[in-house]
């Protein structure tokens, strides 16, 4: 099967840019590693949330989480390894996600700013 | 005026290939589907339109003798939730861009045809349980469904509405998608980005915002069915609930929803200036950026109806800043459209009647929206008829308009026939006149204080009232005449020539109507988009 | 119009009509679910949205009421979804190098895993039941701070893992479907756009079980410990 399209010819989609061909063949090693890393940090992240952080027990929480998610994303959903539009939607998705749960906490955090009556 | 010759026998298209209902019901063209779309949603939008004139027949007199508050609050819910839902935001996507899309990038169809027919019976099935609740009794709660009002105290069909709402926002994401992975992938050689029509731009912003956003809603109707089931208190204050995150949730997809309604809208007025001007959209590039900007500026803003709802002040401070920028996009776009008309070759037919139309009526309305924008000036505003006034001016004089000058533009490509240019025109005249009559006053009312969602008021309010409802009846024929002068060109219309307009674009270098594969051979792009000096000048002049 | 699949007279042709080769119609499949998966990241987001805003609000009512999760089981259960990933990973490669056996040997284990996955849920809801953890059912929460405001933790515990079971239950059925068109052949190395597709909703589905795991399970467990 061909890895790239580089005929501009009579066909629709002859635009499209291929930066890397969608037939590349993940070794199963790298299935593996990523396999074994997600297992050793799920027991991280139960292990960490018995320590008292205070604070950043959530932060440490999530990051661990937002780690394993990459792995899974990059490497079992082949990202890393896909078109530039994929990874584009990609972070587009995570983008507007961000947009969604700051901007509205962003109004529960600041409530109390201000000494209002009623507010 | 040029005429072609009544043919002999009528030449095969798309509409005449394959009949039957089978093969309209289960086909895969995406022709074919915009036109199951044109069906339902004009009848959606009638259906809207009677609860529209119910509403200002009620509003004609002070007192509420036409209807019960409580029958009243079902009937303007009824008119939001419908024309919000199943008229606004499906039209030119469902119906324009299906037709459209395929055609202007040089495709077969789009990317995933039997996911468009799919699309189509969501909408159905969403129109079903909508239709449901309105012939049960309907819900009272206001399209904007807050809470704990709907989650706990109204009587209505909450259920039923918001299950129907939820379907139906499947319907535009699936159309959405589809649209992106089209234009993305799916151009005909030759056509880049800067080259495609400004109608594909805007198309694809609105489906970007399709996306993003239809899903938030969806989860947040999804919320509020479970409380109003089994009553857990997500937005209960009894509950430790927060009934202002329920408006959070619900306008984070509301307000771009704003932007999916008329970002479609601005698409084709860009071509019907250009076509009547006969001059390429002057700021392409500007008018190409403006449409992604007012989809990712759009989703910043949503916190401006939240200013009185118990939102930070912090929060509302930067919500009104926002709310400033994003118009600046919209009037870039307003600009460059004058531009474009100025020493151009105007041409006054009927699209372009609208085109002009939309132009000063969505100004009036972005405007009073960056009045709306400003914190101090909303506190007074907000909940008043100020703020229906802005949006029936965006809404009705912004993407109404846009869509009646689309479907004016198109339909000799879409079925082959020229319709009635004196009617067209008058219907224009009167749609506009009457418009203004309806809506322009609320401006005043609103200022003058008189809330909305009321059906009693008092009665120094009544003079503006009625000549709003005056406005109404005559907007009303208005909207009438086309279904009928439309209906009748279907049969007793003049042939359409290919390119009727003298318009640029790959849609219009077919047969009107097109084959099914729209095109025999796929085109190869080599020129600039609106590039009129290659025209081959068929034009219509009525 | 060149057309890099040119059928023979007995062969099926994957390649739609509207595509101009196979290359173009893989990258819209792909393109096309991710676009999709990104508003189940939004509709997720919701959800994600009133956990943190209620989290807080009433710190003290969610640590407690978390803590009645059962961290063993929460873990566990991660693990075997993750597993899950992998032998859903695995299925794809098979299908890419055109190993047949292996396909329906990776999806198998996949549905089992996921259906263990369930069962442990199942499990865990029958014992929040029993417990009166659910709320607006004879709630009470035994030993909770601010337990007034405790059900708010346990409405989103269920309605986040529920969404989310769900989610697997829909994908049980479509990889039933896949694992008796494995079976019969349907898939070879020149095309396994749905394995691969269905890979991504599957991968998809775990990721969002890897952030309600700590969210849901593992807020401030310094009290009790590894209990």
């Amino acid at each position: 099967m061909s890895a790239h399209s580089t005929q501009h010819g009579t066909h629709q989609g002859a635009e499209f840019d291929s930066d890397h061909g969608s037939n590349h063949i993940v070794p199963v090693r790298v299935y593996v590693a990523v396999f074994l890393t997600l297992i050793v940090m799920t027991w991280v992240t139960a292990f960490v949330s018995t320590v008292d952080l205070g604070r950043l027990n959530v932060f440490v929480a999530l990051s661990i989480a937002i780690f394993k998610a990459s792995l899974v994303i990059l490497f079992f959903m082949h990202v890393k390894y896909g078109t530039r539009l994929t990874k584009m939607i990609v972070l587009a998705g995570l983008y507007w996600l961000i947009l969604l749960l700051f901007i509205a906490m962003a109004d529960l955090w600041t409530r109390t700013w201000m000494g209002v009556p009623g507010r | 005026m040029i005429t072609a010759p009544p043919p002999v026998h009528v030449k095969k298209n798309y509409l005449n290939e394959k009949t039957g209902l089978k093969s309209w019901l289960l086909t895969s063209d995406h022709k074919r589907i915009a036109i199951l779309y044109l069906i339902v949603v004009t009848g959606f939008f009638a259906l809207g339109g009677i609860f529209a004139g119910l509403i200002r027949l009620e509003l004609a007199t002070p007192a509420g003798d036409l209807f019960e508050s409580n029958q009243y609050n079902k009937i303007f819910t009824m008119h939001g939730i419908i024309m919000v839902f199943f008229f606004l935001i499906p039209s030119i996507p469902a119906i324009l861009g299906n037709f459209l899309i395929p055609m202007m990038i040089g495709a077969k169809d789009l990317a995933f045809p039997r996911i468009n027919l799919l699309s189509w019976y969501i909408y159905m099935l969403g129109g079903v349980f909508t239709l449901y609740v309105l012939f049960t009794g309907g819900v009272d709660t206001g399209w904007t469904f807050y809470t704990p009002f709907s989650s706990s105290y109204s009587n209505g069909y909450v259920v039923a509405a918001g299950l129907g709402i939820f379907i139906n926002g499947f319907s535009a994401i699936l159309t959405g998608l589809n649209f992106i992975v089209t234009i993305h992938r799916m151009r005909a050689p030759g056509l880049t980005w800067f080259r495609l029509p400004l109608f594909v731009w805007a198309h694809y912003a609105t489906s970007a915002i399709q996306i993003l956003g239809t899903p938030v809603i969806a989860v947040t109707l999804f919320l509020l069915v479970l409380e109003r089931g089994l009553h857990i208190g997500f937005f209960d204050p009894a509950y430790g609930g927060d009934p202002v995150l329920f408006q959070h949730l619900f306008w984070f997809y509301s307000h771009p929803a704003v932007y999916i309604m008329i970002l479609p809208s601005m698409g084709v007025i860009s071509e019907v200036i250009s076509t009547f001007s006969s001059k390429k959209p002057f700021g392409y590039t500007f008018i190409a950026f403006s449409s992604v900007a007012i989809a990712v500026f759009g989703f910043l803003v949503w916190g401006h109806h939240l200013f009185v709802a118990g939102q930070s002040i912090y929060a509302g401070l930067v919500f009104s800043v926002l709310s400033y920028v994003v118009a600046i996009p919209s009037a870039i776009k307003v600009f460059n459209w004058a531009a474009t008309m100025y020493k151009g070759q105007i041409r006054m037919e009927t699209p372009m009647l609208y085109a002009i139309g939309f132009i000063g009526l969505f100004t009036v309305g972005g405007l009073t929206g960056v009045v709306l924008a400003s914190l101090g000036m909303d506190v007074h505003l907000t909940d008043t008829y100020f703020v229906i006034a802005h949006f029936h001016y965006v809404m009705v004089g912004g993407a109404l308009l846009g869509y009646l000058s689309g479907l004016h533009f198109w339909w000799p490509k879409m079925f082959g026939k020229m319709y009635s240019d004196v009617w067209s025109k008058v219907s224009a005249v009167l749609v506009f006149a009457g418009f203004n009559l309806t809506f322009g006053p609320q401006f005043l009312l609103g200022y003058m204080g008189m809330p909305r969602r009321y059906h009693v008021y008092p009665p120094e309010f009544q003079v503006f009232n009625v000549l709003s409802s005056a406005g109404a009846s005559v907007l009303g024929l208005g909207l009438l005449l086309p279904a009928v002068y439309l209906t009748w060109s279907l049969k007793y219309g003049e042939d359409a020539p290919p390119n009727p307009w003298g318009a640029t674009g790959l849609e219009w270098q077919t047969q009107s109507p097109p084959i099914s594969e729209n095109f025999e051979v796929t085109p190869v792009v080599t020129h600039e988009a609106y590039d009129y000096s290659t025209v081959q000048e068929v034009v219509h002049i009525g | 119009m060149a057309s890099q699949v040119v059928p023979h007279e007995h062969e099926v042709t994957t390649l739609k009509h509207h595509f101009a080769n196979d290359e173009q119609q893989k990258d819209a499949s792909t393109i096309g679910m991710w676009v999709f998966l990104v508003t189940e990241i939004m509709f997720f987001g919701g959800l994600f949205l009133a956990y943190f805003a209620y989290r807080q609000a009433y710190p003290a009512a969610f640590a407690s009421a978390s803590n009645k999760t059962n961290l063993w089981l929460g873990a566990a259960n991660t693990t075997v979804l993750i597993c899950s990933s992998l032998t859903m990973a695995m299925a794809v490669h098979s299908a890419s190098v055109g190993k047949r056996k292996l396909l329906v040997a990776f999806l198998v284990l996949t549905l089992m895993l996921g259906g263990i996955f369930l069962g442990v849920k199942a499990y865990e809801y029958h014992d929040k039941w029993v417990h009166h953890e659910v709320p607006g059912y004879h709630f009470d929460c035994e030993g909770c701070d601010d337990a007034g405001h405790a059900p708010l933790f346990f409405s989103l515990y269920f309605g986040m893992t529920g969404l989310h079971a769900t989610h697997m239950l829909v994908g049980f059925v479509i990889l039933v479907i896949l694992i008796f068109q494995s079976a019969k052949g349907k898939y070879t190395a020149k095309w396994y756009t749905p394995i691969e597709m269905f890979g991504l909703y599957w991968h998809f589905v775990d990721i969002v079980w890897i952030f309600l795991f700590p969210l849901l399970y593992l807020i401030d467990r310094s009290k009790t410990g590894l209990k």
